[in-house]
């Protein structure tokens, strides 16, 4: 049987949308400081939170991300509709990457936001199918 | 060290956050790449970055950065500015290129937080990081 959440919220994210990139997930880490979790762990779901949400932002038409919290762990779940990714395998190598001349003067598309998610995660899901979207999820515990 | 000290050393002017630069930052981080800095930054750092867009004061807030150091004469972006500013972090700037900041900070004793850089048992010989 499913815990009960503690917390439950929605954030809605657009892809492209520069302006507002990131911007949920640094409410997810307000959220997560006021519940009162410990500060190692906000610091690892507010980085695989936001390394999720740029990619939604970078690479997918649009998307969402929803944060539960239960009693015993963090979950992240971002689903977005978009190109895909053709091999989950060679996404989540370190330093792959098909970010374009844009994306990395941005500072973003060095190729270790999925391997750094999952670094950051004690659970990493991710199905892609191509020309469809993406949904990530992920499992953070204290 | 005390941001105070980082400011002295690299001639910074203070953007914003005057009031916290008694404040400490235990490691230093040099990256352009906010996806480099999400991934290997320790928390409590001094980041140095010459990028000025909003995403550089976002990157800090995620990953418990203290403050940034903007080089080579770099102006953040009036939302990275006060964004910052509602987060309390502090923002300084430089005219000194980043090789030159990093290194006047690491003379002074700031370190870059790698498991390398943890064993100076060789005198003042720096450990060597094993070939890729």
């Amino acid at each position: 049987m499913e815990t009960e959440p503690l917390f439950l919220q929605r954030f809605e994210i657009g892809g492209r949308d520069f302006v507002n990139a990131g911007k949920a997930s640094t409410t997810v880490k307000g959220i997560l400081k006021e519940i009162g979790m410990a500060p190692a762990v906000i610091r690892r779901a507010a980085i695989a939170s936001y390394e999720a949400e740029m990619n939604v932002v970078l690479y997918a038409r649009r998307g969402t991300l929803e944060l539960r919290v239960t009693p015993r762990e963090i979950g992240i779940t971002v689903a977005d509709t978009g190109q895909g990714i053709p091999d989950v395998g060679l996404a989540m190598q370190e330093g792959y990457s098909t970010a374009s001349e844009e994306i990395r003067e941005m500072g973003f598309g060095a190729g270790m936001g999925l391997p750094n998610i999952k670094k950051n995660a004690d659970e990493f899901r991710l199905h892609s199918v191509v020309g469809e979207g993406t949904t990530l999820q992920i499992v953070i515990r204290g | 060290m005390k941001l105070a000290v980082v400011r002295e050393a690299l001639g910074c002017r203070v953007i914003t956050g005057a009031h916290h630069l008694d404040g400490e930052v235990e490691v230093g981080c040099g990256a352009d790449l906010m996806s480099d800095v999400l991934a290997f930054i320790k928390p409590h750092a001094l980041l140095l970055t010459g990028l000025s867009t909003v995403h550089s004061v976002r990157t800090a807030d995620v990953a418990e950065v203290r403050a940034i150091v903007y080089v080579r004469g770099k102006q953040p972006d009036p939302e990275a500015v006060e964004l910052a500013r509602e987060k309390g972090l502090v923002l300084l700037a430089t005219r000194l290129p980043m090789f030159e900041a990093c290194g006047r900070l690491y003379a002074l004793g700031l370190r870059g937080g790698s498991e390398i850089e943890e064993d100076w048992s060789d005198g003042d010989r720096a450990p060597v990081p094993s070939a890729l």
